[in-house]
């Protein structure tokens, strides 16, 4: 059972043309809000939602109405019932969705890309920007590989840096496409102090990276692409995903960060998210957190002592030694993220990242267990 | 601090070295200050080119560069020379160190005294205005973003006034310039008065004096007049403190062969004191220590043994959670523990003399270092790169730092070039000079390269212990943080 909303329902819908971007609305905020007047879709305050042209979108009937709410930006299409939330006011995370292609392949892909035409994602990228609340925090750009979008990400970049001037913007990209420093300085230039790029490295070597990957020359283009990033002083984030391929050399790449890599701002150390690749690939990359433990260990201080910001993500923290705490983060997005039987009643369930909805008893560690009041406050004596 | 691409076949320098560790082990380095600890077949398999590949450590190494048979990737060769600038990148900045020696005059009579010294009633031994000025119009020609001033002397108390005429030079100067500026003093603290105490308040001088050890220690080889050394001593730190705070006065001791069997004691001193810091400085062979050299002098290793000892000790007490920092290892292990150097100006390569650090003599001569300054003061005039009305440019091209370059770049000086702990050390032109006659120095008899290979492969040989207690105080004084903050040491690189 998921923790939070999904992201798709099904409704009854009227007046749809092609595609359309709608942001909900109370009758108040559509009185004072600066959206694009076609995009205001307010609410009927029985579950019910519409546009104020003239020629209404109408949505009526949904099968879930809990799934929207004002503020959210939701996605209509002619001749379909599918309402999908693109934007959600509150929710821990946000992210555009950029592409489907990408030119890695790695064996734990959550999102396994797919070579289609999706240039249109720039287009409705560039509507939904203005859609967004301008005091969202935070924006993702994921896919698929953004920079495959070439100058498409140098335009959907400006454009948020206009309509959202406030708002950070965390952008997964694999680093090769920056080796090229021109398409680089495009990038970085358009992306400015308000854009993480959050690069993935496995191994400290080549050999092991592009394994993980599934692109040889990956590794080496990467670090190209990393010295494109810190010559023009961008903002990096190092992401390993940890697995059995990743987790013998963990250590070493921490120590390979620190010496190369010095100019990271912050290192996202990533429990496996059960979905795509990682599910066919599950018997050669499945190991027990409870079994890494050690190297995760070794790795966090090694990176953390030498002041380099290190995070934890996806991994409850049951599975962690107490000393490892304060590097975990609840990480998983409200939609996907869910709690086992074993955590109800445990008192360190809303400090704590839990699970993947996604995450069967195939990828359950033997270290999940509750923790009592009591316990917690006779160990912290 | 990252530059252009360089050839992509470059191949790795790499050197090594036994160390004296309980197991037989060999200490691999390379020019970006990485470094790996192997058993003697490994060494064997790395130099032959025939460790197996996709082993551990074949990865271990692959990964730092320290195979010399693979070339590096287009993507870690740019990383390594990042690497490399990032070291060297205190050369981009020019002199940041400026020494003014405001007056030669001093009451203690020193038995090690490396700065010859006049008496206290002397006339002929104080800077001039004038001088003082000029070395200011110097100081702001240096590139440098950071400049320290430091007044040493004889006792620059003597001359608060000129200290006083000089940070206020410096900071009205400083409003256009918009460098960081730091000032330090050198001082037995005994002279220096309420008032000059609430300057170095305001103006933010840091204080450094010499304790060295325990009183009768400390007095035997510090006479002053009044035969009250180490107590006056006490009453001015506690008299310092009481304005600037705690931590604004800093402490060194001078090793001597009285000191050599007593490491524990002088330590102790300093802990009584409220120190958290001690710096452990060997007598130099320099002005008046050389000539004293037979009563305080001795040979280097008996140094390295009382080190040793000391340094032991010290961490013992960091083991149980007190705070006492060995500033020279801490530097040390900056240089070996981080990618970063220390620019510390007395050991880098090139070295600091001249490049990093200009002293303005109170007669008005410029020399490249302290040391440099007290060999002079002996009588070799080799050492004076000009006067300081001229030009920073005409300095730095004189024909003493010509002569003094000639063994600043470690990396390519006999015995040094093939040292395994050349990237962590650096060269000392000035001291060769001074001793042996030549900036290029014989290493083979060098006291200060005995000295330095003595220090590393005592820290080296901890290292490879890798003892999780004497990691996290070694990571603390590297990384420059309380020792709590290192709760535990993660991995350690070996």
């Amino acid at each position: 059972m998921s923790l939070g909303r999904p992201l798709h329902t099904h409704g009854e819908l009227k007046g749809v043309r092609h595609v359309r971007l709608l942001k909900l609305m109370t009758w108040e905020e559509a009185s004072i809000t600066t959206v694009p007047e076609a995009a205001r879709c307010v609410s009927d305050g029985q579950g019910g939602w519409h546009t104020l042209e003239s020629a209404p979108v109408v949505v009526s009937g949904l099968r879930d109405p809990r799934i929207v709410a004002p503020g959210d930006v939701v996605r209509v299409r002619e001749g379909s019932s599918l309402i999908s939330v693109i934007w959600r006011r509150g929710a821990r995370a946000n992210s555009l969705f950029a592409t489907e292609r990408c030119n890695s392949l790695c064996l734990m892909c959550s999102q396994p890309p797919r070579e289609v035409a999706d240039d249109w994602r720039v287009a409705e990228m560039l509507a939904t920007l203005p859609l967004i609340d301008q005091d969202a925090t935070h924006l993702g750009i994921t896919g698929g590989e953004p920079t495959l979008l070439g100058p498409g990400l140098t335009d959907v970049l400006e454009a948020s840096g206009r309509l959202l001037p406030q708002t950070q913007l965390h952008v997964l990209t694999n680093g090769r496409g920056f080796r090229d420093a021109g398409a680089a300085a495009e990038w970085i230039g358009a992306g400015g102090p308000r854009t993480t790029w959050a690069v993935p490295l496995y191994a400290d070597g080549a050999e092991l990276h592009d394994e993980v990957v599934g692109a040889p020359g990956a590794f080496d283009e990467t670090l190209e692409g990393l010295v494109e990033l810190a010559t023009r002083g961008a903002r990096v984030e190092i992401r390993v995903v940890l697995h059995r391929l990743t987790i013998p050399r963990l250590p070493q790449l921490a120590a390979f960060i620190y010496r190369r890599l010095p100019f990271v701002e912050h290192v996202a150390l990533m429990g496996l998210e059960p979905m795509g690749f990682a599910k066919t690939n599950r018997d050669r990359l499945w190991i027990d957190p409870a079994d890494y433990v050690d190297e995760l260990r070794a790795a966090v201080f090694h990176l953390a002592n030498r002041g380099l910001a290190t995070s934890i993500y996806n991994i409850p923290l049951c599975v962690l030694p107490r000393a490892l705490w304060p590097f975990a983060r609840q990480s998983i997005s409200e939609w996907k993220n869910a709690y086992d039987p074993a955590c109800s009643g445990c008192v360190l369930r809303e400090h704590c990242a839990g699970f993947f909805t996604s995450a069967g008893p195939a990828w359950k560690s033997r270290a999940i267990r509750q923790f009592s009041e009591e316990e917690l406050s006779h160990e912290m004596a | 601090m990252l530059g252009a691409t360089t050839a992509q076949d470059r191949g790795v320098r790499l050197r090594s070295v036994a160390l004296s560790t309980r197991d037989p082990t060999w200490l691999l380095t390379n020019d970006e200050g990485d470094y790996a600890l192997v058993t003697p077949a490994e060494h064997d398999a790395v130099r032959a080119g025939a460790l197996e590949p996709g082993s551990t450590r074949f990865q271990d190494l692959a990964a730092k560069g320290l195979l010399p048979n693979l070339a590096r990737s287009a993507g870690l060769a740019r990383l390594d020379e990042a690497v490399r600038r990032t070291r060297k990148g205190f050369l981009l900045e020019g002199p940041s160190l400026h020494i003014f020696v405001v007056t030669l005059r001093c009451d203690h009579a020193c038995h090690y005294c490396q700065v010859s010294r006049a008496h206290v009633d002397a006339q002929g031994f104080d800077m001039s205005l004038a001088t003082a000025e000029a070395g200011v119009e110097r100081l702001f020609e240096s590139p440098s973003p950071s400049l320290t001033v430091e007044f040493q002397g004889g006792e620059p108390a003597l001359r608060f006034d000129l200290i006083r005429h000089i940070v206020e030079a410096v900071e009205r100067r400083n409003l256009v310039e918009e460098r960081a500026i730091s000032f330090s003093l050198v001082s037995t603290l005994h002279h220096l008065t309420a008032d000059d105490l609430a300057f170095c308040r305001d103006h933010q001088i840091h204080i450094s004096t010499s304790i060295d050890g325990p009183a009768n220690l400390h007095d035997g080889q510090r006479p002053n007049p009044s035969r009250d050394g180490h107590r006056a001593t006490l009453v001015g730190l506690a008299r310092a403190r009481a304005v600037v705070g705690h931590g604004g006065v800093v402490a060194l001791a001078t090793i001597t062969k009285a000191a050599l069997n007593r490491p524990r004691e002088i330590v102790d001193t300093y802990r009584e004191l409220g120190f958290h810091s001690i710096f452990l400085r060997p007598v130099s062979p320099y002005g008046f220590a050389l000539r004293a050299r037979r009563r305080i002098g001795y040979d280097v290793g008996a140094f390295l043994a009382f080190y040793d000892e000391a340094l032991d000790y010290i961490l013992e007490l960091n083991r149980q959670g007190e705070t006492l920092v060995e500033v020279y290892s801490a530097i040390l292990l900056r240089h070996i523990l981080t990618p970063f150097g220390s620019g510390y100006v007395d050991l880098r390569s090139p070295a600091g003399a001249g490049l990093g650090v200009l002293v303005y003599n109170y007669d008005g001569l410029v020399y490249p270092a302290d040391e440099a300054r007290m060999a002079a003061e002996t009588g070799d005039r080799r050492f004076a790169l000009g006067n300081v009305d001229q030009p920073l440019d005409i300095l730095l091209s004189s024909p003493a730092m010509t002569w003094l370059a000639t063994g600043s770049v470690a990396e390519t000086l006999p015995g040094c070039r093939d040292c395994a702990f050349v990237p962590f050390c650096g060269a000392d032109p000035v001291y060769h000079a001074a001793a042996q006659g030549d900036p290029v120095g014989d290493r083979a008899t060098s006291e200060f390269c005995r000295k330095h290979l003595g220090l590393f492969h005592s820290l080296f040989r901890r290292i490879a212990e890798a003892d999780a207690e004497t990691m996290r105080t070694f990571l603390a004084w590297a990384l420059q943080k309380p020792r709590n903050a290192i709760s535990e040491p993660g991995y350690v690189e070996r």
